[in-house]
């Protein structure tokens, strides 16, 4: 059984982390997670680009979550956002495609110009 | 869907974007009745009773951005078509609980899949919600929830990409467990 120290403990680690979050100074990875993106396979894309991230031990990128943004046949999406960069959303991002733009985009700044959704 | 855990994933989203910040997904596995139940329990902000009579319905959605809603409804498919089906029970300011029940043994069943990854997603994605996960099987019972991670993920932080694959292993171990022999 956990004492309320430990349950303490543990709200002030994910309060640092949600402060990480709402900061401007990270890079953001947002995944669409409605129904839509699940049922295309956003499970798979978000668990790529969490494996990457772990893989490269990358500590300082912040993955979240939105839901349908009205594009459903562009699912599975994603949203690159580097600190004084615009967004970059890419479509049909299989875990696969996570995977480079993780390496890619997320880590080295290059656009993966095929994938993005061109703005309509 | 293909997976009954995907379905899962995608109301727990809904209960997060309700502001819920705890949910509760328990799994029974019944065999003598022949039943799987699925019930997520939130504590969001609630449907308001008007709401609740045709939320099934896919052309009902609180979504602006377009005027159909799926989640619910191909849960509900899911359960129907496998011998079963769904409720809901909703009060505003409370929470909201949803229950699919289906025929363990259908064919049309989909399976349970990867529960451990929609698990794990969802703790290591939202560190702010406290998750409780129990997973009932015949007598047997596997439990798992935010705050007791810390211990299996010692010293990695929750919201951190290197803890899904900890969580996901914890969870995988423990349903191996309960396996009905």
């Amino acid at each position: 059984m956990k004492t309320v120290e430990d349950l303490e403990r543990i709200r002030k680690q994910a309060k640092v982390m949600t402060k990480l979050r709402e900061g401007g100074e990270t890079t953001k990875v947002v995944v669409g997670m409605g129904t839509c993106g699940i049922a295309a396979g956003a499970r798979e894309t978000l668990s790529a680009i969490m494996d990457e991230l772990a893989r490269r031990n990358i500590q300082d990128v912040i993955v979240t979550q939105t839901g349908c943004i009205g594009l459903c046949e562009q699912e599975p999406i994603i949203t690159v956002e580097r600190p004084g960069e615009g967004k970059v959303s890419y479509g049909k991002v299989s875990g696969e495609r996570a995977r480079k733009i993780v390496a890619s985009h997320v880590i080295n700044g290059q656009v993966v110009g095929e994938w993005v959704i061109p703005a309509s | 869907m293909r997976e009954l855990s995907l379905h899962i994933l995608d109301i727990a989203q809904n209960s997060i974007e309700a502001g819920a910040d705890s949910i509760e997904i328990i799994i029974t596995e019944n065999e003598s009745s022949d039943t799987l139940t699925i019930c997520i329990l939130d504590n969001g902000s609630g449907i308001p009773a008007e709401a609740l009579d045709n939320i099934t319905d896919p052309f009902v959605t609180s979504r602006k951005t377009r005027r159909v809603g799926l989640g619910i409804p191909l849960f509900k498919e899911a359960a129907r078509a496998a011998g079963g089906g769904l409720q809901i029970r909703s009060a505003v300011g409370k929470g909201t609980e949803i229950k699919a029940d289906f025929s363990l043994s259908s064919i049309d069943r989909a399976p349970l899949g990867n529960i451990a990854e929609t698990m794990a997603l969802l703790m290591v994605c939202n560190p702010e919600v406290h998750f409780k996960y129990e997973h009932i099987r015949g007598n047997t019972k596997f439990m798992c929830s935010t705050s007791s991670l810390e211990e299996i993920l010692n010293g990695i932080p929750l919201g951190s990409p290197g803890a899904v694959s900890v969580i996901r292993s914890f969870i995988d171990g423990g349903l191996e467990d309960i396996r009905v022999s």
